[in-house]
C-alpha cells in the first residue's frame, strides 16, 4: 500500500481514504514500539532527512525515532548546523540536500507555505512538520488517530479547540482533518485571537469557555504563545486563565468521558490546570506516543512498499 | 522626418475625436489631423507611411506609476530597461517613484535620472520626487528645487506619510507650487509583517493578513486633510472597496481628490496567493472578490480616474523565497494595456474612458503636455491593435525582472507602434 501523492503538505490535500490508510497503517505500527526490540527493516536502506529550520523538540525527535524504528538512516539538520546562518537561500539548501538523494526530507519551518515551495522544487517526498501558522498535519493525524483508538470513531464527535487559533497551524490542521472525517468543531478563544472568516472552515465559533466545552467529547487546548504578548494579543497571562485555562471547574460542562488534548509544550496554570494535565481525562502523552506511529505511517507509505 | 499614419480609427478625448482620421507628424509634432491628408509630390520619397487600417491611434500612454530601480537596484531595472518595457507595452511617458538608493530627494538624483533617460531615448521620463528626505516621514524635501530640476511630483511611494501634519504641510507646499502630491496610503499599525489580504484566504493560508481598513483609513485622513487644506491629493494604487467609496464621496462634496489602481486590482483576487506564488505578493495585496468589483465599479463611473501599473521589479533574489520573506511587487509595463483592454471588452468601460484613464488623465494629474493628439503637440503616439491575441511570455520582456503573475495567459490587445516625439520606438512584428 502505498499513498498516491509525492508529498504530505497538509490536512487540506488529503482526502478521507487517504487520512484512512495513514491512520490504519499507523495502528498497525503502534505495537512496534512496544517491543523489547523496536526495529523492523520496513525501510532499510532509505534515507530521511528532517530540516528543521524552525525549533522543534518533540516534532523532530518523533519523526527521528520513527525513521530510525523502520530502519532508515536519519540526519537531522537544524537553523544553526545549515549552510543558512551563512546566508543560504532554502531553495539552495533544498536542492543541494536532494543532490544527496535522500528519500523523504521532514521540513518544519517557521514561514508559511516553505514545504510547498521546497515540494514543487526538487523530486524527493516532502512532509511537512509545521509551516508558521498554516498546517502541521502530523499532529493532526495523531490526534486524530487518539481520538479513533480512544471513542472508536470521530465522525458526530463534538470537539472543542481553545486558544490562540489565529496562530495555530494545530489548530488548521486538526479543523481540515476533523471536519473532513465528520467531528463537529467549535473554536474557541478570545476575539482577537479568532481568525477573519473562520466559520466558513466550517466550523462553530464563541469566545465563551464553558459554551465551547459544553457536552464536548474532546477537548483540545492551544498553547499560548507567551512572546505574542506584545503583538497586544492580550493583557496578561493571568487575565488569559481566568477566562480560557481549562480547569476542574469548567470541564464538568464537557461530557464525563471527555478526552483532553493538547500539542505541548504546555504552560501549566495558563491554557491548562496541572491537575487536568495530569488527571484521568488527559491524553496528552498518549498523543506524544502516537505521534510515532502516525510518522512511521508515513514514512512507509511515502517510501516504502515497493 | 514625416511620418503619416493612414486610416486608423483615432481616438483622443482630450478633443473628443473618435473617427478615421489620417495624423501627419513634422519635426517630431503633429502637424495635421484630417480625413485623407494629401501629400505633396516632393514629400512621397522622404514620408514614411503607416497603414492603419483595423487598428486604433491614441495620445501616447502615460504611465504615472512606475519604478525604474535606478539608482540603486539597477540588476532589477534600469532607467534605459524600464524605458524599453515602457515603449514596447504602448507606453510613450512613464513616471518614476522616488524609492531608489538614494532616494530622488534633491536636485542631483532628480537630474541622474533626466540625464540616464535622455541617454537612454525611450520613453519619457518624468521622475517623482520624495515627499521627504529618505522618504524616512520626517522633514519635507525641497520642493522648489526639485520642481525645478524636473520632478513633476512628490510621493513618499512605498512607505505612507504616517505623520500627519508632514502630510498637510506637503499637501499644502505642492499645492502652492501646483505640483502634485500623490499618497501611498497605509495605516503602518495595521498592516505590519503582513504578507497578504487579511480575508478567508489569508485565514485559511495562516498568513499574517493586511485588512483592507490600513487603506480605508489613510485614504479617509488624505481626503481629510485635502478639504480641510482646499488643496488636491493623488491616491496611488487603490485595492478596496472602503477606498473607492471614500473617493467616491469626496469629489461627490467636491474635494480634489483623483486616484488611480493598477491592472492586477481587477484581474486578480487574494486567491491568487493560495499557491504561494511570490509573484502574486505585491502592496498593497490582493483583495478580495467584492474589491475587485469595487474597483471596477469606480473605474466605470470615474471615481478612480487613472489606471497606472505600479511596475515594481524584482529579481529572483528578492522572490525566490520563502513567500514571507519575498519582496513585494508585480511587474507592469508589458502587459498593463492589454488587461486593461479586457475591461473594454467585458463592456465595463469605454475604450474612450480606457484612453482617459491611460493618457489624458495622468498628463492631466501630472500637469504635463501630453495626453493628446492635438496639431502642435508631440507626436507621442500609440497604436492598438484590440483584436490581436498573444500569450504573455516573461521571457520576452524588454523589463529586466520577470516577477509577473501574468505568464502564460492568453491575451487580446496589444499596442502595435509606439512613437515618441515623432519617432517609431516600437513596432510589433
Amino acid at each position: 500500500m502505498k499513498l498516491s501523492k509525492k508529498d504530505v503538505l497538509g490536512m487540506r490535500d488529503l482526502s478521507r481514504e487517504e487520512i484512512n490508510l495513514i491512520l490504519d497503517t499507523a495502528e498497525s505500527f503502534l505495537e512496534v514500539s512496544t517491543r523489547t526490540i523496536k526495529k523492523v527493516p520496513t525501510l532499510r536502506g532509505k534515507t530521511i532527512i528532517n530540516f528543521f529550520i524552525e525549533a522543534s523538540t518533540r516534532t523532530r525527535t518523533s519523526f527521528e525515532i520513527a525513521g530510525k524504528r523502520l530502519s532508515a538512516d536519519t540526519v537531522n539538520i537544524t537553523a544553526t548546523s545549515s549552510s543558512m546562518v551563512k546566508g543560504e537561500t532554502l531553495t539552495d539548501t533544498a536542492k543541494t540536500l536532494e543532490a544527496m538523494n535522500p528519500d523523504i526530507i521532514v521540513i518544519r519551518h517557521s514561514a508559511v507555505g516553505a514545504p510547498h515551495m521546497i515540494a514543487r522544487l526538487i523530486k524527493q517526498s516532502i512532509i511537512n512538520a509545521g509551516d508558521g501558522a498554516h498546517e502541521h498535519p502530523t499532529q493532526a493525524l495523531l490526534d486524530m488517530l487518539t481520538i479513533r483508538n480512544e471513542k472508536g470513531k470521530i465522525a458526530g464527535l463534538k470537539v472543542a479547540i481553545v486558544g490562540d487559533i489565529a496562530h495555530s497551524r494545530v489548530a488548521r490542521s486538526n479543523i481540515f482533518g476533523l471536519t473532513l472525517m465528520g467531528a463537529q468543531v467549535t473554536v474557541c478563544g478570545p476575539a482577537m485571537m479568532m481568525p477573519r472568516y473562520i466559520e466558513k472552515m466550517g466550523v462553530s465559533v464563541t469566545y465563551n469557555m464553558e459554551e465551547a466545552i459544553k457536552d464536548a467529547d474532546i477537548i483540545m487546548m492551544l498553547r499560548i504563545q507567551l512572546e505574542r504578548q506584545n503583538e497586544n494579543l492580550f493583557p496578561s497571562d493571568r487575565e488569559y486563565a481566568q477566562y480560557y485555562c481549562l480547569t476542574h471547574r469548567n470541564i464538568q460542562r464537557a461530557k464525563a468521558d471527555v478526552l483532553v488534548m493538547h500539542p505541548g509544550p504546555i504552560n501549566r496554570g495558563v491554557e491548562i490546570a496541572p491537575d487536568i494535565a495530569d488527571g484521568v481525562q488527559s491524553f496528552i502523552l498518549k498523543q506524544v506516543t502516537n505521534g510515532v506511529a502516525v510518522r512511521m505511517a508515513l514514512l512507509y507509505l511515502l517510501a516504502g512498499g515497493e | 522626418m514625416k511620418l503619416i499614419l493612414r486610416g486608423g480609427r483615432v481616438i483622443d478625448p482630450s478633443q473628443n475625436i473618435d473617427a478615421e482620421l489620417d495624423i501627419l507628424v513634422e519635426n517630431g509634432k503633429i502637424a495635421s489631423l484630417d480625413n485623407n491628408i494629401s501629400i505633396r509630390e516632393d514629400d512621397t520619397n522622404t514620408i514614411t507611411t503607416l497603414d492603419c487600417t483595423n487598428v486604433i491611434i491614441v495620445p501616447g500612454l502615460i504611465d504615472m506609476h512606475t519604478h525604474l530601480r535606478e539608482p540603486g537596484h539597477e540588476y532589477k531595472e534600469t532607467v534605459p530597461s524600464g524605458g524599453n518595457a515602457a515603449i514596447a507595452g504602448g507606453f510613450t511617458s512613464i513616471a518614476c517613484m522616488p524609492n531608489t538608493n538614494p532616494v530622488n530627494d534633491n536636485r542631483s538624483v532628480t537630474e541622474f535620472i533626466l540625464k540616464q533617460a535622455r541617454y537612454a531615448d525611450t520613453a519619457h521620463i518624468y521622475p517623482v520626487a520624495a515627499i521627504s528626505k529618505g522618504s524616512d516621514g520626517t522633514i519635507l524635501t525641497e520642493f522648489g528645487d526639485l520642481k525645478n530640476a524636473g520632478a513633476v511630483a512628490f510621493s513618499d511611494d512605498g512607505k505612507p506619510v504616517t505623520n500627519s501634519l508632514l502630510m498637510r504641510s506637503a499637501l499644502e507646499y505642492g499645492y502652492s507650487l501646483d505640483m502634485p502630491i500623490i499618497s501611498h496610503c497605509e495605516e503602518i499599525s495595521l498592516s505590519a509583517s503582513g504578507s497578504m489580504n487579511e480575508g478567508f484566504v489569508s485565514t485559511l493560508l495562516g498568513l499574517k493578513g493586511i485588512p483592507a481598513i490600513a487603506e480605508n483609513i489613510m485614504v479617509e485622513r488624505d481626503i481629510a486633510l485635502a478639504d480641510y487644506t482646499n488643496t488636491s491629493v493623488h491616491i496611488a494604487h487603490v485595492s478596496t472597496a472602503g477606498s473607492v467609496r471614500a473617493i467616491r464621496e469626496a469629489k461627490r462634496r467636491g474635494i480634489r481628490v483623483t486616484a488611480e489602481t493598477a491592472p492586477h486590482y481587477f484581474t486578480l483576487t487574494e486567491d491568487a496567493v493560495r499557491e504561494f506564488s511570490t509573484n502574486t505578493k505585491v502592496y498593497p495585496p490582493l483583495r478580495s472578490a467584492n474589491d475587485l468589483e469595487a474597483i471596477k465599479e469606480g473605474l466605470k463611473d470615474g471615481t478612480i480616474d487613472v489606471i497606472a501599473s505600479d511596475h515594481a521589479p524584482h529579481s529572483s533574489i528578492e522572490k525566490d523565497v520563502e513567500f514571507e520573506y519575498a519582496a513585494s511587487g508585480i511587474i507592469g509595463l508589458e502587459t498593463s494595456l492589454s488587461l486593461s483592454l479586457k475591461l473594454v471588452d467585458d463592456g465595463i468601460i469605454s475604450l474612450n474612458q480606457l484612453i482617459e484613464k491611460m493618457s489624458t488623465s495622468p498628463a492631466r494629474i501630472l500637469r504635463i503636455r501630453k495626453g493628446t493628439l492635438a496639431v502642435g503637440a508631440d507626436a507621442d503616439i500609440t497604436v492598438i491593435d484590440t483584436h490581436k491575441k498573444w500569450t504573455v511570455n516573461v521571457n520576452d520582456f524588454r523589463s529586466k525582472s520577470r516577477n509577473c503573475p501574468f505568464h502564460g495567459w492568453n491575451l487580446k490587445g496589444k499596442s502595435v507602434i509606439t512613437i515618441v516625439g515623432g519617432k517609431i520606438k516600437h513596432k510589433e512584428k
